[in-house]
């Protein structure tokens, strides 16, 4: 089976989808927005299958030639390796499943056909990303996704802020994209290529341990991966990212999209590894969003932004992995992660729509006898996310990353402690959404239950949810390693420098405990509410904390005074453009010289006489007085 | 004070020269300045005929008869064109014409 | 002579439906458009002989014209000229067709403007006697000023009297530079001839060259437009009828780029890598100012207008970067621009005949009423904005990675400017196609003669994002040659 059909499929399905417009039925659209996904899918298994049987060889695909001058040369090249199997594995299952889920979600749509058609090339552009042999197709890749949800962000586009939303997120991603170009332009100076194998395998060469020029470019593609990852300084996005449908929320977050920072650091890890700077960097933005954004996500009221945030944390701990050189953990995590926050985005979606499009939790509440079923797959999701120890997949991915954060050669206390703080804070936050929705009085009655279109994927993932994490179990807990195993190839394993088991049950049972005491203080804080801590939580002060953490530490308010406003005043200002008025200076100067001469022009005889007189003075003053030189 | 004749002649050239100029330059009556007008040419046929008899020769006086031939002529184009003038403008003040302005 | 074929054609053309419009109306639009089509096809034909251009010339033609002043009709195509041709062809095609139902006034004087203004464009692109690409350029110049100020919006005259002092006063510039070089190099030489050939290798002083160069450079810099020249541009594009918008964008600002890249590098090497820096710079400011104006504008065609500004500030930086991957851009670039930028003032102009402003405040929420011209415009817009997959990021990469070799602050600075970019182009869609639909416009969506113009540029768009190929093979040669 070809690597290139399992891009090209979606890419043709979005062409059929855009040039169908409303011409094709609504259940034809859904069979060939979710058929193009399952076919890519299964050819996706296929090719994973064959890379596994030729004992990981690398299937490459040429294309053809894209661009092409002097010494630089270009092409479509589609590589399926271990790494790319992965993504592309969970990109075009949980893409699947979202696509199942959205014929459901988008039932009553007016735009069903081009909000499929968006979906399926967002699945595109992510496949292309994640399977290009060289940097260009990646890019490619990588703003193709950033188009893609630029359009399905703003999908809703008749409300402005919709559009505002999605505008951000492309240009908040842009910025990030334009340091990644930067690197590209270094790669290319030095290495002389851009394809990926070719990047790597020269750049070992190259750069010893430390190079300046390195570290530059490990920072510069690092400044890409937090655009597109949300992370700190460009989170600020994703939040906004909500104003999207559901599906299209669970698609950025769950299977593409933020996941591609990732992705791109784990791809080009040997310039990490060789830049110790680029990975302490990596590594504490990884830590420090993890942390910021789990403060933010416990003061949330809109449901939707809470999970948004707990992205933003999760994917800090893949950063945090990465930054550790822990670089299969981080891809673990991205496999559990994808599947657990499909499956809460996804029962979030369902009750939003069965609560009339309520978003906010504090209208929420006492669901669980209402809607059951998804009581229980939110609980999986919920668990999982928390990491509950031993039966969800969450647990085994997290812990993974806090124990190696310790022990890896690049870990370090600091980063232990934040890892850990992030524990508690994802019980915390996690299970505060949960009790507000689930449990107390019911404060909006259900209208209607999702159909089985919405409830099978969410089954499907909630048992994913659970079992993925058995792939990958710690030395403690009977040592599986199959992605680790699976990922040697490509990524090379962790150096360990603490290898203890003492130390590693240690830190397993502190985060477990921890995971707990966090669902246990939301416990207290959303349905005991003893006197003390409210009195305490209206204080001024904490109120203002509060309002600053619920509007993500005020970063979009720093920006906006000191990049957006700027900008936005100097073009309004300049609007009528300064260098013209240069222009129309010299056209005034000439009217008004005109108007200065055209005055002597009096048609007065008398003053024509005077004009004369006095040049035939001026004159014969003049040669008598050459005369008597 | 004793002067020399020829510089007499130019001093009353000059003098009649200036009066004139001065005379087109104040006179708003179009007919008072071509009056003028011809008090300058005459000090300046003055001029030539003191130059002709100053050196002794007969080209000063002949250059004389030019400039009354040409007054005669210019007299009467300017006479015609104060009589067509003072049809359109019914006014003689040549500052009333200043149509041709910039 | 195929060559001259291709420009009689035009010229026929033009007086042919001139005087058949009196008479038919439509019969004289079908003469420009069948002029144009037959020399779209011819010089495509000449593509698909030669796609990768095996020596640099393709076709020549020469025969005398002023032998005593050494002045010859002497026309040339490589690879360059051919691309920039059937560039000329196509959006001109397509700039008949955007005038099908949009001018009835003297429609037969419009259509001779027409084809007249393209066969000067073709000149420009296919002449190797500086005479003569003088008297091409000057032609361009003429139908253009009746173009903006007879069929032009609310302040065509102004618009179209600043566009002729503006391009006339870089031109005698040249003018001046072209005759220095006549001389200087009939002193050097003894031969008094203005064959671009000739001309080449013309022995120069450093002084003497720099200040002949910058004469070149400032007319073509005024074309271009690069900033601080570009004024004229805005109001001549917001003024122009949709035709002589595209015509504009499309190809008259290609020949200010066309000659830099013809004229300037060629014959004075020395002097352009010694103004490189400082060239690129106006480059750069071009890229970043234009796109900050663009962003401000409320008049749709404006905003347009300033794009171009930004996008040709790629060209500029591209072309004094002096290697083969940058030169290939600027080509791409060329091509793409034309294309992408020629679709929008095609989708404003098709919005402006519907509901009669231009002012985005005035207009959103549109793609409900519209899709079909929104889903276009999005993907112009997108090109505008440099997204891969569409021509101009082809060609935007090529220029930046081929001048990160030059210059690398400059550089960062330009590709700072695709964020600029995405503001101003994303704009676009919020201001236009987003929102609620306020107004009660009687708003058709493109209708079939629309419809085809409208694909064609996609599929061109599309075509030169995905495969290249045919394009960066054809300029190889030409780039290898300049760049030696």
């Amino acid at each position: 089976m070809s690597p290139a059909l399992i891009p090209a499929i979606p890419f043709l399905s979005a062409c059929i989808l855009m040039l169908g417009w409303n011409r094709i039925g609504r259940a034809a659209v859904s069979v060939i927005g979710c058929g193009s996904i399952a076919i890519a899918a299964i050819i996706a298994v296929l090719v994973a299958v064959n890379v596994a049987g030729t004992g990981m060889q690398p299937v490459v695909q040429h294309v053809w030639n894209w661009m092409h001058a002097g010494d630089f040369q270009v092409g479509i090249d589609l590589r399926m390796d271990a790494l790319s199997v992965v993504f592309v594995l969970v990109i075009t299952i949980v893409g699947f499943l979202i696509h199942v889920y959205a014929t459901g979600y988008m039932a009553d749509d007016e735009d069903y056909s081009r909000f499929f058609a968006c979906m399926n090339l967002f699945v595109g552009a992510m496949l292309v990303l994640v399977m290009a042999d060289n940097l260009v197709l990646l890019y490619f890749g990588w703003e193709g996704v950033g188009l893609c949800s630029y359009l399905l962000i703003g999908f809703w586009y008749k409300d402005p802020a919709n559009g505002y939303a999605a505008r951000k997120a492309f240009i908040v991603t842009r910025v990030g994209d334009t340091a990644m170009a930067v690197a590209l332009f270094l790669l290319f100076q030095y290495t002389g290529t851009l394809n990926i194998p070719g990047v790597l395998q020269t750049g070992a060469q190259l750069w010893h341990s430390g190079d300046p020029v390195v570290t530059m470019i490990a920072l510069l593609l690092l400044g890409g991966a937090v655009g597109k990852s949300a992370q700190l300084p460009l989170q600020t996005w994703l939040p906004d990212a909500m104003a999207g449908p559901t599906p299209v929320s669970a698609l950025i977050h769950a299977a593409t999209m933020v996941t591609a920072g990732v992705y791109l650091i784990a791809r080009m890890h040997t310039l990490f590894a060789a830049s110790p700077v680029a990975m302490s960097t990596t590594a504490v933005i990884g830590g420090i969003t993890l942390v910021l954004a789990g403060v933010s996500a416990l003061v949330q009221t809109d449901i939707k932004r809470v999970l948004a945030y707990s992205t933003i944390s999760q994917i800090g701990y893949m950063f945090l992995a990465l930054g550790c050189g822990a670089w299969s953990a981080a891809i673990f995590h991205f496999v559990t992660h994808a599947f657990f926050k499909a499956l809460l985005f996804m029962s979030a979606g369902a009750i939003i729509v069965a609560l009339h499009h309520e978003q906010d939790m504090f209208k929420m509440g006492g669901l669980k006898k209402s809607l059951p079923a998804i009581y229980w797959v939110f609980l999986i999701g919920a668990a999982s996310l928390a990491a509950i120890p031993f039966v969800t997949a969450g647990f085994y991915s997290k812990d993974q990353i806090i124990w190696l954060s310790w022990s890896a050669a690049e870990g370090s206390t600091g980063y232990w402690l934040a890892a850990l703080l992030g524990a508690l804070l994802t019980g915390m936050y996690t299970f505060r959404m949960f009790w507000l929705v689930f449990y107390g009085e019911e404060k909006t009655h259900v209208h209607h239950k999702p159909g089985a279109n919405m409830m099978a994927p969410l089954y499907i993932l909630a048992v994913l949810s659970t079992v993925a994490g058995f792939m990958e179990l710690p030395h403690t807990l009977g040592h599986v390693t199959l992605v680790s195993n699976w990922l040697q190839p490509v990524l090379p394993a962790v150096r360990l420098v603490q290898e203890s088991a003492v130390l590693e049950w240690t830190s397993q049972a502190l985060s477990a405990l921890l995971a707990f005491c966090g669902i246990g203080l939301s416990w207290i804080w959303v349905m005991r509410r003893p006197r003390g801590m409210v009195d305490f939580l209206e204080m001024p002060a904490i109120q203002w904390l509060r309002g600053c953490w619920a509007r993500g530490w005020d970063f979009d308010e720093i920006y906006d005074v000191l990049l957006v406003r700027p900008f936005v005043y100097l073009s309004k200002v300049n609007r009528r453009d300064v260098i013209d008025s240069i222009y129309a200076g010299m056209a005034s100067f000439a009217e008004l010289s005109h108007n200065i001469i055209a005055r002597t022009q009096s048609g007065l005889l008398r003053w024509y006489i005077m004009g004369v007189v006095l040049g035939a003075v001026v004159i014969l003053s003049v040669l008598i007085w050459r005369i008597y030189e | 004070m004793n002067l020399h004749p020829t510089t007499t002649g130019l001093l009353l050239a000059g003098i009649l020269f200036v009066l004139g100029l001065i005379s087109v330059l104040i006179r708003r009556n179009i007919i008072f300045m071509l009056l003028s007008v011809e008090i300058m040419l005459n000090a300046a046929g003055l001029a030539f005929v003191v130059a002709s008899s100053h050196w002794g020769k007969a080209d000063g006086q002949v250059m004389f008869m030019f400039i009354l031939a040409m007054a005669a002529a210019e007299v009467s184009v300017g006479l015609a064109l104060i009589l067509q003038l003072y049809h359109q403008f019914k006014t003689l003040d040549s500052d009333q014409a200043s149509k041709m302005h910039g | 002579m195929i060559l001259l074929i291709l420009l009689l054609i035009l010229l026929g053309g033009a007086f042919l439906s001139w005087v058949t419009a009196a008479k038919n109306r439509e019969l004289s639009r079908w003469i420009a458009l069948v002029c144009l089509l037959a020399n779209l096809v011819i010089t495509i034909g000449i593509w698909a002989q030669h796609p990768a251009a095996g020596d640099q010339w393709i076709a020549t033609y020469k025969a005398k014209w002023v032998p005593h002043f050494g002045i010859s009709l002497y026309l040339a195509m490589d690879g360059l000229s051919l691309l920039m041709l059937v560039l000329t062809f196509f959006l001109g095609a397509l700039a008949v067709l955007i005038s099908w139902k949009e001018i009835n006034m003297r429609s037969g004087f419009f259509h001779f403007n027409l084809l007249f203004v393209l066969c000067g464009i073709t000149g420009v692109f296919l002449t190797m006697d500086l005479f003569l690409f003088y008297f091409f350029w000057e032609m361009m110049l003429i139908p253009m000023y009746f173009l903006i100020g007879i069929w032009g919006h609310e302040r065509r005259e102004y618009a179209a009297n600043k566009f002729f002092i503006f391009t006339q006063a870089g031109g005698l510039l040249m003018l001046l530079s072209i005759l220095g070089l006549y001389f200087v190099h009939a002193a050097a030489t003894g031969v008094y001839t203005f064959s671009y050939f000739d001309l080449l290798q013309t022995p120069m002083q450093q002084g003497v060259a720099r200040w002949l160069m910058l004469g070149f450079l400032i007319a073509f810099l005024v074309k271009l437009p690069a900033v601080p020249f570009h004024t004229w541009l805005p109001d001549a594009h917001t003024e122009a009828p949709t035709a002589g918008s595209v015509v504009l964008a499309g190809l008259l600002l290609k020949t200010g780029a066309y000659g830099i890249l013809r004229f300037v590098l060629p014959i004075f090497p020395e002097a352009s890598s010694f103004f490189a820096p400082w060239i690129m710079l106006l480059g750069v400011a071009g890229i970043l100012y234009g796109g900050m104006l663009a962003y401000a504008q409320t008049d749709l065609k404006r905003l347009i207008a300033y794009t171009s500004v930004a996008h040709m500030g790629f060209v500029l930086v591209g072309a004094f970067a002096f290697n083969e991957v940058a030169y290939q851009g600027v080509v791409m670039q060329m091509i793409a621009h034309g294309v992408s930028t020629g679709a929008l003032f095609i989708i404003a102009g098709t919005l402006y005949e519907r509901i009669h402003t231009r002012n985005i405040d005035d207009m959103g929420g549109l793609w409900t009423r519209v899709p079909v011209m929104g889903s276009a415009a999005l993907i112009f817009v997108m090109a505008s904005l440099g997204l891969p997959g569409l021509g101009n990021f082809v060609a935007e990469f090529m220029i930046l990675l081929g001048s990160w070799q030059a210059n690398r602050l400059l550089t960062i600075l330009a590709t700072i400017g695709l964020v600029v970019a995405t503001a101003y182009s994303l704009r676009i869609m919020q201001k236009v196609f987003f929102g609620q639909c306020e107004r009660q416009y009687p708003l058709p969506d493109l209708n079939k003669r629309e419809l085809v113009i409208i694909t064609a540029l996609v599929i061109v768009i599309i075509w030169l994002g995905v495969y290249p190929k045919p394009v960066l093979n054809t300029t190889q040669k030409t780039a290898y040659y300049v760049l030696r």
